[in-house]
């Protein structure tokens, strides 16, 4: 165990001497939160918005009064075909379409009940999320505005149609994703690089003459590692919850513990190719090409897996992130507990299992 | 039992293509110091990998303090101490992390065998907080056999540790060899510098992976077969491509600032004479000839030719 705790200190040792080290382990994490948290700035004012107003009565044009008092909002046109609304988007730089129905004040007054149609352009997703958010907000206003002087409440419903990506991947979907990258790198990269390193410096070679079984060694290599991503993730969060009002709906516990999980899955993939390579530049190469085109392409937050040709998307099924990523998103956005989570978290734990497996099989107590 | 024995050991890299180690045999009695004496690429550096337990062998059998090097290697492990060719440490901790580090990994303390690394350490404890890295040549094999020493092994395998340092650190060093032996740990130590096979017990002389003699350094110069001469003049070179190409001079080699000769047949002062007198005529001048005692590299070069 003493020797355990030398080595482990050893490791730390390592990493806060260098600076390489530092600023991939801490740097990246933060500025790719930070990068993803500046893109993701959710104000977006003097939208260019066109209104069909087919109702042209009292309540559709005190809506419309409210629309054009926000400073989210600029009026471009009034449309009264429908047809026209298409026209419209692809002229450009119109990303929203108010559509008001005939008969609306009359249907709220006599039904309590009408409807309003937001007809937003996704291609943008984020921008098309948040306009819709705010034409939402202004109907509920005035939705408040005159119920007190009626005893029945009237409601108008907002049908919001998203075109162009009806699926509206984005904003929310980028923390998560931004954390399976992350930690999947940074594993992956810190632990193929430190073993290889001892074995280029030939480190490796005293290591392995000495009483320490080998692969201590590598346990040993793995554990700082292990909680280095645990401090990692812990300030992905903070900033995520803090900077980027990303809220975490599930349990905390819950999330660090399927965190730690893919964390394994990682340092055991990192073992793995610190089997194989021979150099740092190689092991280096390996974990960045090997990990970062199949995690940015599969994970499914920059590109929609459901998109994808079918072969691409049996593909996603043995990248870890993928899985991952449907957990965080199950527990930080839904909410959800480990009964809706089980079947990925079995899937990770099954390629955590298998990985390790096959590293410790071939780990080599010998050179060459 | 001798403390290392080696049985026909054979080694080889990218299956077969490379020959490293071809029928090695040889033992090491227990506290000796052993000297594998040959140039870079002659199979030193993978004789020590099979008896350190890193490299299987393709043939052969081999053990170290009784112990099988490949059934028992977990056993070896605990009680040898070995330091590579390579400077090994970790350059990014100090003097002292280091030596605390491979202490804790070899179960025991800096304290519990200070007295066995003290002449060296305290060469080293003054730049106890500086980096390894930043240590000079002979200051990190100081270290590094401080490190490979710390657990008080029994057989102590050090590859080649003098290449790259300079000629007072290497004469330090082997005078810790010696204090060493003194304490009962076997040496077996590895050299490309034939002046420092004098200071091992036993040498053997190794090349191309096949050993070449096995011997005392004083027996080995010894057996060399002829009365060697030392020759110079004032044009070194030319001197040399003149001497080969007569016909009653068996070998000559350049070695420092003469060229040590051997004749074939007649050993006589007439063929002396003659030799000086072709030297003359073909314009050398200031000629300096005289006997001298064979080296171990002339035994090394002698070994060689007789083997091709």
């Amino acid at each position: 165990m003493r020797q355990f705790f030398a080595f482990v200190i050893k490791e730390f040792y390592h990493v806060f001497r260098d600076p390489k080290s530092m600023l991939m382990l801490f740097g990246m994490p933060i500025m790719l939160i930070l990068l993803f948290g500046f893109a993701l700035s959710n104000e977006i004012k003097n939208s260019k918005i066109v209104i069909c107003d087919f109702a042209q009565d009292p309540a559709s044009q005190r809506i419309i009064d409210k629309i054009e008092a926000s400073k989210n909002f600029e009026i471009k046109k009034f449309l009264y075909d429908p047809r026209q609304i298409e026209q419209a988007f692809k002229e450009g730089n119109v990303k929203l379409v108010v559509v008001i129905p005939n008969h609306f004040n009359d249907d709220l007054l006599h039904l309590h009940k009408a409807q309003i149609q937001v007809i937003a352009d996704a291609s943008d997703p984020n921008t098309a999320n948040t306009l819709t958010n705010y034409v939402t907000n202004i109907v509920m206003d005035y939705q408040q505005e005159i119920t007190p002087f009626n005893d029945l409440p009237q409601k108008i419903t907002t049908e919001i149609r998203m075109i162009y990506n009806p699926e509206l991947k984005g904003t929310t979907n980028f923390v998560p994703g931004v954390m399976a990258l992350v930690l999947l790198l940074v594993c992956v990269l810190m632990t193929s690089v430190s073993i290889v390193k001892e074995k280029e410096k030939g480190t490796m070679e005293v290591l392995l003459v000495s009483p320490m079984h080998p692969l201590m060694v590598v346990i040993s290599k793995a554990v700082p590692y292990l909680f280095l991503s645990i401090v990692n993730l812990s300030v992905i969060l903070l900033l995520s919850v803090f900077l980027l009002k990303m809220p975490i709906n599930g349990s905390v516990g819950l999330l660090f513990f399927e965190s730690s999980l893919l964390i394994l899955t990682a340092l055991s993939l990192g073992l793995l190719i610190s089997n194989g390579a021979q150099s740092q530049q190689q092991a280096m190469l390996i974990s960045l090409m090997g990990m970062l085109i199949p995690v940015l392409l599969f994970t499914g937050f920059m590109f929609p897996l459901e998109n994808m040709p079918l072969p691409l998307q049996i593909i996603a099924n043995v990248v870890p992130s993928k899985w991952y990523y449907i957990i965080v998103k199950s527990i930080m956005i839904k909410g959800l507990g480990l009964t809706a989570i089980w079947k990925e978290t079995l899937i990770l734990l099954g390629m955590t299992v298998f990985l390790l497996s096959v590293s410790i099989n071939k780990f080599k107590i010998r050179l060459g | 039992m001798a403390d290392v024995v080696l049985n026909h050991i054979s080694k080889t890299y990218n299956k077969g293509e490379v020959k490293a180690v071809t029928d090695v045999s040889f033992e090491v009695e227990k506290g000796e110091l052993f000297g594998l004496i040959g140039p870079d690429g002659a199979g030193k550096t993978s004789i020590f990998r099979v008896l350190t337990t890193l490299l299987l062998p393709d043939a052969g059998s081999a053990s170290v303090n009784g112990l099988d090097v490949v059934k028992d290697w977990k056993a070896i492990r605990k009680r040898v101490g070995y330091m590579p060719g390579k400077f090994s440490l970790y350059q990014d901790l100090t003097v002292e992390e280091n030596l605390n580090f491979f202490a804790t990994v070899f179960n025991t303390s800096v304290a519990e065998n200070y007295d066995l690394i003290k002449d060296i350490y305290v060469q080293i404890e003054p730049f106890k907080d500086r980096r390894a890295g930043k240590l000079s040549g002979g200051m990190k094999q100081k270290l590094a056999l401080c490190c490979a020493l710390i657990h008080r092994p029994k057989v102590l395998f050090l590859d080649e540790p003098t290449t790259g340092v300079d000629t007072v650190s290497r004469k330090e060093f082997w005078e810790m060899l010696k204090r060493l032996k003194e304490q009962g740990i076997t040496i077996l130590v590895s050299t490309p510098y034939m002046d420092e096979a004098t200071l091992c017990e036993r040498i053997a002389l190794i090349q191309d992976g096949k050993i070449l003699s096995i011997d005392t350094p004083a027996q080995v110069v010894k057996q060399f077969p002829k009365n060697l001469y030392a020759i110079k003049s004032e044009r070194m070179s030319q001197l040399l491509r003149d001497i080969r190409h007569l016909d009653y001079i068996d070998s000559c080699n350049s070695f420092g600032e003469y060229h040590h000769i051997t004749f074939r047949d007649e050993d006589d002062y007439e063929i002396q004479k003659k030799l000086i007198a072709d030297l003359n005529s073909k314009n050398h001048e200031y000629i300096e000839f005289k006997a001298t005692p064979a080296t171990i590299e002339d035994c090394f070069i002698k070994l060689l030719d007789q083997h091709e």
